[in-house]
């Protein structure tokens, strides 16, 4: 249980602490130069070789988990190969998710892929600009992506073209603050509390239940005049 | 005819009526006319607070008469949003919210976390720890099962199932509450090990409830699969392909009742997975009755690993042996300065972690519960990521409902296991 019950004697000061255990990884030469690292999936290379100019880079994060990072203006047709395509056949569609960075840096969308006959994963990146957060739909491709992509649009207001019920899903249908896992969302919400208590309280549940519309129902998010509205009385 | 009668409201039988008297004739069908019936469609409102619905769930149902039409569920209820927690806390303080997420196998979603932070930095586990994590992962896999058996049952009409599987339920509470000091919130782990070493003939305790839990198991057998009833309510229903099944993301037991023999255990083995002597049970019709069959012998598949994992547990430190991850013991910590600031050092700093992304998987009681970290040299996770199987899993619920009868979407929905913790999260 004890890592150092010699009395603290087995490491030599601080700093080895400050700096973490993350240290001994880059020391062994595990990051070299974007764009250059031999790929341990098959699937890069073949990749590279199907779609010159759409691969931009590949990496090996974590030791051995193979990263692509293709244009997300041929992101549909990328994934439809690597799907149908019977030397890599990545049917399983494990996760579709958004990484913010942060500090103006482009939202990533990121794709787990595996191939259950195979047994290979592979993930795909594309790098969206803030001014144009817009990728296609996978939803054709797999299934699975529906809710997936409906989370993404919600938490980090991501549009995917092609989406065939692009709503939110956990956050409220009027829901009037954003997308919380956005970098430059106040981890309170944007309103404050009365403010958000108010609007939960007049939500019309009647909304609901109007039939032939629960399939096409679109979002009804209040936009910047609202936002704005709320900040003025005090978030956070 | 007779007279003094009106001839349509009550009619003469001569060979009933002594005397005359005028009865009901039940032989005659009466003639009615076919109803003027609209064929609009209702909407149901099935939850949030819905037995059935196994949480806070609302499924929105359109029916035609008693069938339905179409299924939409909302979700959110119980959104946290854990994920945007998580990157306001340092690596360790984020284990607590990991079990709140599936609080009916707390202990695989703490053990999934650390092992994707433990890739994520390099860390490479003791012996005895990745034997203990083993054994806490299997047990709360039957633990996840056990309540599904439970709540499968009453959603079937049978009771008594659902007394016999909280029995044994109990028993693991009871060892949770030993290992950890809570029943449902364990937090057991910690990057590098676990928060305490295995206590005290708590193994022996795990090895009795191993060896008792197959005698419950085959009494809730002999009342349940052969059944009449709950054949009936489940054969057939909710069928998916295997195809269909991998493209919609299925994971788990829902996908290995289609037939794909996908289980993480053995496709991507963690923890020496490979090494150890179990079956992946499957599937061939991809109802609900072969989704109940599968977690069944999942279960004693499970108990099968914990005898082996517990034949196998070493001796030696639960804890890696590097200061820059375990803490110093509570003794070095009141007794000498260094071990102090060192502790100190550790809880407030956090552990930094190298500036890329890591994902990891591992076969959950759900479906395949992926983790994916993505670090930037401090020791906060710029994002951390959940791959809820059971979010995915439910989102198949309208591809298999639709056409079925209201009574057949509860069981449905009560054999795709899903809570909704790890849903909304």
């Amino acid at each position: 249980m004890t890592a150092d019950s010699s009395s603290g004697g087995s490491f030599s000061g601080f700093d080895l602490v400050a700096a973490g255990p993350g240290v001994a990884r880059e020391d062994t030469g595990a990051a070299p130069a974007p764009g250059s690292v031999a790929p341990g999936n098959p699937s890069v290379t073949a990749l590279r070789e199907r779609f010159p100019g759409a691969v931009l880079r590949n990496e090996i994060c974590a030791g051995d988990e193979d990263v692509v990072y293709v244009d997300p203006a041929r992101i549909a047709e990328i994934l439809r190969w690597l799907h149908d395509d019977p030397d890599r056949h990545y049917d399983h569609l494990a996760d579709v998710t958004a990484v913010d960075y942060g500090g103006g840096r482009p939202l990533e969308v990121v794709y787990q892929l595996w191939s259950i006959p195979h047994r290979a994963a592979l993930r795909v990146k594309c790098e969206l600009p803030l001014d144009a957060l817009e990728i296609e739909s996978v939803t054709g491709i797999w299934a699975g992506a529906n809710w997936l992509e409906r989370e993404v649009y919600d938490l980090f207001g991501i549009t995917f073209a092609g989406h065939p019920d692009l709503r939110r899903i956990l956050m409220p249908d009027n829901y009037a603050e954003g997308h919380p896992l956005r970098k430059d969302f106040p981890l309170r919400g944007r309103f404050s509390r009365a403010e958000q208590t108010r609007r939960a309280l007049t939500q019309d549940p009647e909304d609901y239940y109007v039939p032939g519309e629960i399939a096409e129902r679109v979002p009804q998010v209040v936009e910047e005049a609202g936002a704005a509205a709320g900040e003025g009385e005090g978030a956070g | 005819m007779a007279t003094g009668t009106t001839e349509y409201a009550v009619r003469r039988n001569p060979e009933m009526g002594p005397g005359g008297t005028p009865v009901l004739s039940p032989t005659e069908p009466f003639d009615a006319p076919e109803p003027e019936l609209g064929s609009e469609t209702m909407l149901v409102n099935v939850g949030p607070q819905h037995p059935a619905t196994h949480g806070v769930l609302r499924l929105v149902v359109e029916l035609d008469g008693e069938t339905v039409v179409s299924v939409v569920p909302r979700l959110g209820y119980l959104h946290s949003s854990f994920e945007k927690l998580g990157e306001y806390r340092t690596f360790n303080q984020i284990v607590t919210l990991t079990d709140r997420m599936d609080y009916l196998a707390p202990l695989i979603y703490n053990c999934a976390y650390v092992m994707a932070v433990e890739k994520l930095m390099g860390i490479e586990v003791t012996e005895r720890c990745k034997v203990a994590r083993v054994i806490c992962m299997e047990m709360d896999r039957i633990f996840s099962h056990l309540l599904w058996l439970g709540t499968w049952a009453i959603d079937v009409g049978a009771f008594t199932p659902f007394l016999y599987a909280f029995q044994q339920r109990e028993k693991v509470y009871t060892l949770h509450e030993a290992l950890t000091g809570a029943r449902i919130t364990t937090s057991a782990t910690r990057i590098g090990g676990m928060m305490a070493d295995l206590p005290e003939g708590w193994t022996k305790g795990v090895r009795e409830f191993a060896d008792n839990l197959p005698a419950t198991l085959d009494e809730i057998d002999t009342l349940l699969t052969c059944n009449a009833i709950h054949i009936g309510r489940t054969q057939g229903i909710g069928a998916i392909s295997a195809e269909e099944a991998v493209n919609h993301g299925l994971t788990g037991a829902n996908l290995r009742a289609s037939g794909v023999p996908y289980d993480v255990r053995k496709d991507r083995p963690y923890y020496d997975y490979e090494s150890y002597d179990f079956e992946v049970p499957i599937g061939c019709h991809g109802d609900c009755y072969d989704r109940y069959l599968v977690r069944m012998e999942e279960m004693r598949q499970s108990i099968r690993i914990l005898h082996q994992a517990l034949d196998r547990l070493p001796g030696g430190p639960m804890d890696v042996e590097d200061p820059r991850i375990s803490l110093p013991s509570k003794t070095d910590c009141m007794s000498d300065m260094e071990s102090m600031i060192h502790h100190f050092k550790l809880i407030t700093d956090g552990i930094p972690a190298p500036a890329e992304d890591c994902w990891f998987s591992v076969e959950g009681s759900k479906g395949e519960l992926g983790m994916y970290v993505v670090g930037d040299g401090g020791p906060k996770p710029v994002r951390w990521r959940i791959r809820p199987p059971s979010f995915v899993n439910l989102s198949a619920i309208p591809k298999l409902a639709e056409g079925h009868l209201m009574a057949d979407l509860i069981m449905i929905n009560a054999s795709l296991d899903i809570v909704l913790g790890e849903i909304d999260r």
